[in-house]
This record gives C-alpha cells, structure tokens and sequence, in this order.
C-alpha cells in the first residue's frame, strides 16, 4: 500500500511528509523546493505503508517538469492506494480546484487541511465537518510544522473514502465556489506587520533597498560566521589537538610511502595544513577546517531566507535583470542553491517551464556559479593576495556569468517564458525546523563530499609519486604556460578539479603562484568542468548530447576567459 | 470617472483593483492563468508593477501572484474606480 502526497505548490507536503515518516526532506517556504520524489514508510493500522511526496501541481495537466513528475506518478496509483490531498486552509478556493479533479480518479483519499492556525488568525473560518459532508471523504484539519492534528491524519489514513461526489468538469471553479460559500466564512481584519512588509518588499524602491540590505547582510552574515567558526573554534582545534597527534605520528613513521600518504610532506619539520596533503592532514582539513564553516554559514543564511519566504519576493524584483540572459526570476533561485552546491542548483532548475531555460540555467551555473567549498578555499589561498585578487576572480566571474548569459539566450533555440509565481506570505521561521534543515544539509553535505575529498587527496599524492603530474604538465603546457601563464604543474589542478574543486584549489597552494596567477589559476579552475557529482546531475537533466554542448562552451568560455585574463593582469601588473 | 472603464493589467495603476473581463491569450497560458485562480469574474487588486517592463504582483483572494508585463497586458479588467489606493 502506497499513500501519495499530492497538492498545490507550496502548502506544506514536504512538512506533511516528514511527520508522517520522520525523515528530513527540505521543506522551505516557496512552490518548488520539491522537484524530486522523496520516499518514506509510516505504520498505517499496524502495516507497513511507502509515503511518496510529489512535487506541487495546481492542475493535473501539468504545465512544466516538476508537476509532468508529480501527474506521471499520480497516474500510476493502484486502488488500493491511498490519495493524501495536502490543502492549504488559508487559500481553500484555488486548492479546491485540485481536490475535486483528485475526487474525481474515485481513488480511496484523505484530505489534510494544512496551516489550520494561520487560518485562523488570518479570520479564515472551515465548517470541516460540513467539508467532509459534502466531499465524501475524511478532512482533517493539520499544522504540519508543529504536528497538531497529525496524529488524527495519520488514522483517518488507515480508512480512507472513496468519493461519488458529481460535478461538472467544465464548472469546476463554480462548484468550488458553491462548495466555499458553504464550508467557509471570512471575517475582516487589520493588515498585520509582515504583510506591510512583504507589499513594501515588492514595491520597485523601497524593495530595492531591502534587497539589498538583505543581500549585504547575507554575504557579511555568512563571511563573518564561517571566518570566526575557523579563527575562534576550528584552527585551535587543529593547532592544539591534532597537529601534535600527527608529528607524534610523523615521527613515528619515520617517512616512506606511508608517511607521504598520511602525513604529507613536512615545512621545516612542521606540518602546513595547506601544503603538506597527506590524507590525515589537508585531507581532514580542506572538508572540516576550510569548506564545512563556510558550507554551515551559508546554509544557515540560505534556509532563514527560504523559510522566511523572501526568495520568490528577490526573484520578482530580479525578474527583468534575469530575463537578459533568458531565463525568468524564479530562474536565479537555482544559482543561490548553486552557490552552496551546484547539485541541488541543477535539480532546481526543473521547475522552469522550457527546455531553453533549463539548459540555459544548468550550464551557466556549472560554468560560472562556484559552489561554496570552492569559494572558501579561493577566499583562503587569494585572500592572502588581499581584497582586489578577490575581487578580480568574482568579479571575473559575474561578468562571464552575464556576457554568456547574453549569448547563450540568443544561440538556444526555444522559449524564454514569463514569470508566473505565487507569492507566498512571509512567515518567521520555525527555529526547530530550521536546525534540522541546516543539520540535514550538513549530513549529506559531510558524507558526500569527505569521501571525494580523500579519493582527490590520494588521486594528488598518486599523481605525484608516479610522476604522471610532469608528464600532464608537458602534455598540457602550450595551453598551462603559453596561453594561461601557469607553471606546468598546475595542469594536474585542472585534472583532479574533475573530482573535488576545493583540493583542486587547495593544490594552488603549494606552487607559490604570483597575484595575477592566482587570480587566473582560480578563475580557470571555477569555469572549467564541474565535479563529478555536478556532472552526472547534469547527464540526468540535460541528456548526453546537452552535456557534451554545455562541456563545448564550458571549455571555449574557460579558455578564452583564462587568457584574455593573463593578458590582462600582465599588461596592469 | 467612467464606471466601466476597461484596462489591461499591464496599464492599470498600482493599488487599483479590478474585476477580469477577458484573457486575451491563446488556451495554453488561459489554462495556466485558470489554474491560479485568474479568469474572467475573479477580482484582482494590482499591488505593484517592477520598471522597465518588469513584473506586475497583483492579490488574488487570499494569494498574492508576480507575472511577467506580457501576461499582464493579456489580462483585461474592468476597474473599479473607488478603489484608488486601497490596500489588497
């Protein structure tokens, strides 16, 4: 027995999911955080019970990826499954529109009335007995986020209904009408501080100054906690704890094979965490002490602004900006989450409309968005370069960004849609479920990206040792020296960038590069290839062909990027 | 002021509210617009329009929605005119 979560975007199914099955799926504040099918099992009567949460659809004739998904998978529903219509009390007209299109498959369902109390105070009224009634099937009122009334949803789905209600498919928004003046009373109330604010963040002036407070205060937020995380908590840490473990260690290993491997090479009998690239030594540092403070800072900030509902609100704002390089506003919402990790940015992309603005949006971002364990380790080996060696890279960077935008929306033949989004109401985020969030992120975050990063570190000291590292030098030399002005080692970065960008960064480090080829060094490793988990997302979005497109410009814009930018930096400096 | 006055959405004015009167768009963005809770008889209060042929939000019922100014100037109201300034 299956239950299938379906329901408008943005009402809660992803919250509905997780009380039911006590995982952590991301729940946000905005339609289309669900873009994949998450599942879940629960105990319905003593069975055992999968729970499938869809993405949103406000009709089932869809009209882009994410709610085909959400159609496709509703379709293949057997009888004995039950149908879990997730609907949001606040907003009952436009959601009813799906409920009766749902009554209609005559599956067993159950419907859940979600944010029951924001009804409440926002003077919405439901006679849910009287729903019920007319309905024929169990309506339960919930508030996801908390769990009140969840435990009531979860036993009404041991005895679902199967409705016989009749209506006239063409009159469905008048039978959802008729339906509503007789379940729903309205009573008049005062505008409360939250929605001044979310009307004046819409507005052209005053919302341009909020966003970029907003913005400003996010990038302070994230730099001030991912730095002070590694002064105050992690380098102590590393200096006080683990280094004296390791020289112990090294010690007692007394160089060979397995000391290179653990320990690293030693500087002056000391170890140099961004040098020495033993497994136990930059390999445990580059994750922990260089990228997870900044990885924790920038999820923290991310997951407040999704929760509080601001994102749909930048993207309005952005709408007319994003639609120069062909995409809508809701298309800069997957850069934001690529700026974090390029994986999640690239699945979010599903929820734009055509096949243009996904390839527009998916390679953009793996060329010109680095994911934040990239950006940390730039900020850590540039920064030492000073202010304007980071503002060379990102700059670089955002004007890659818009140049290649500009060109890619008049090369890609399709459509560039309009924006068509629900703004939703700004809501102060749920503090518990914001840490599970930021926890959830950090998990997989940790035990996607260690692993890699120990398999680069090993892949570096393997290169190394068997000397293949010249032979890529020579190899790759007219383009490394000749066209980027880097010294031939540099090329087996650009090979082992493949797996991780962050220790391909790291291997920056020990080359003692010049500022103007810093600045290069960065700029090229960012646009070029992605990682190999950013890779086979795009495969799956993009299609083999897609991909090998997106690899073409990727390599085309990194080189002519790369040595336009030696050219440069050599005649300033 | 004329009573039944018809205006796209694109051209009415900030705060001013309307009721839909026509979609003047073919069956695929009539569908999607339906699906939001557009279509002729619903009331709309436009609630700001971004510059340079930047989105217009407008609140429906109880949501508010952003559409690009294309989709707007497709949408034809009948305004009501002592709405001026009022708050969705």
């Amino acid at each position: 027995m299956k239950v299938f979560l379906a329901g408008n975007p943005n009402v809660g199914k992803s919250a509905v999911f997780n009380r039911l099955t006590g995982l952590n799926v991301i729940v946000s504040n905005y339609p289309g955080t669900t873009v994949e099918i998450a599942r879940g099992t629960m105990r319905i009567a003593g069975r055992r019970a999968e729970v499938v949460d869809l993405p949103g659809t406000y009709t089932l004739e869809p009209t882009c990826k994410a709610e085909e998904v959400a159609v496709h998978v509703l379709a293949q529903a057997q009888d004995t499954d039950v149908i879990l219509n997730i609907v949001d009390s606040t907003n009952l007209e436009r959601n009813l529109g799906l409920t009766l299109q749902l009554l209609k498959r005559r599956s067993p369902m159950v419907v859940a009335l979600n944010l029951w109390d924001k009804a409440r105070h926002t003077g919405v009224q439901i006679n849910d007995a009287l729903l019920q009634e007319i309905l024929g099937v169990p309506c339960v009122p919930v508030v996801a986020l908390t769990g009140e009334g969840v435990k009531t949803l979860a036993e009404h789905l041991a005895r679902p209904k199967v409705s016989s209600y009749e209506f006239e498919d063409a009159r469905r928004w008048e039978t959802v009408g008729a339906i509503l003046q007789k379940v729903q009373h309205l009573s008049h109330r005062h505008h409360s501080l939250l929605e001044r604010l979310g009307d004046a963040s819409l507005r052209p002036f005053t919302g341009g100054l909020i966003a970029l407070l907003v913005l400003g205060l996010s990038l302070a937020a994230v730099n001030v906690i991912g730095e002070g995380l590694i002064q105050c908590v992690i380098e102590p840490i590393f200096a006080k704890a683990w280094t004296p473990l390791m020289l112990r260690l090294s010690a007692h290993l007394e160089g060979g094979f397995l000391h290179d491997l653990l320990i690293g090479k030693l500087d002056h009998g000391n170890i140099s965490y961004g040098e020495s690239f033993g497994l136990l030594t930059t390999g445990l540092f580059v994750p922990f002490g260089v990228v997870l403070p900044y990885v924790f800072a920038f999820y923290l900030v991310l997951s407040f602004l999704e929760d509080s509902g601001y994102l749909p609100r930048l993207a309005v704002l952005f709408d007319r900006f994003m639609h120069a390089v062909g995409l809508h506003g809701m298309g800069a919402i997957p850069m934001l989450l690529g700026l974090g990790c390029n994986v999640p940015g690239a699945l979010a992309a599903r929820t734009l409309e055509s096949g243009k603005e996904r390839f527009i949006c998916i390679t953009l971002m793996a060329i010109t968005v680095p994911c934040m364990a990239q950006i940390a380790m730039i900020v850590g080996l540039a920064g030492r370069c000073g202010v304007g060696a980071l503002t060379a890279i990102f700059g670089t960077l955002f004007m890659v960004w818009l140049l290649l935008g500009l060109l890619l929306k008049r090369m890609i033949r399709g459509e560039s849609p309009e924006l068509l989004q629900d703004i939703p109401p700004y809501r102060i985020p749920y503090l518990r479920g914001l840490a599970k969030k930021v926890w959830t992120r950090l998990v997989s975050f940790t035990l996607e990206a260690v692993p890699f990063v120990f398999v680069g570190v090993l892949l570096v000291n393997l290169l190394y040792t068997v000397g293949l590292v010249r032979v890529i030098g020579r190899v790759l030399s007219p383009v490394i020296v000749g066209l980027l002005g880097l010294p031939p080692e540099a090329a087996a970065a650009l090979v082992v960038g493949f797996l991780r960008k962050d220790v391909a960064v790291g291997m920056l480090a020990p080359l003692h590069l010049s500022p103007g080829q810093t600045v290069v060094a960065c700029v090229v490793l960012a646009l070029s290839f992605p990682c190999v988990a950013t890779c086979a997302v795009m495969i799956r979005e993009l299609g083999i062909s897609g991909t090998l497109k997106a690899a073409a410009i990727m390599l085309t814009t990194s080189m002519v990027v790369g040595g336009l930018l030696n050219l440069t930096l050599r005649i300033i400096l | 002021m004329n009573a039944t006055a018809r205006m796209s959405l694109a051209m009415m004015p900030p705060g001013q509210a309307g009721t839909v009167v026509a979609i003047l768009a073919g069956s695929g963005l009539t569908a999607r617009l339906d699906a939001v809770g557009i279509r002729p008889g619903v009331r709309l209060v436009k609630t700001s329009g971004l510059p340079f042929g930047g989105p217009v939000t407008v609140g429906v019922g109880n949501v508010q929605l952003a559409l690009g100014r294309g989709m707007a100037a497709k949408i034809l109201l009948e305004i009501e005119p002592e709405t001026r300034g009022e708050q969705p």
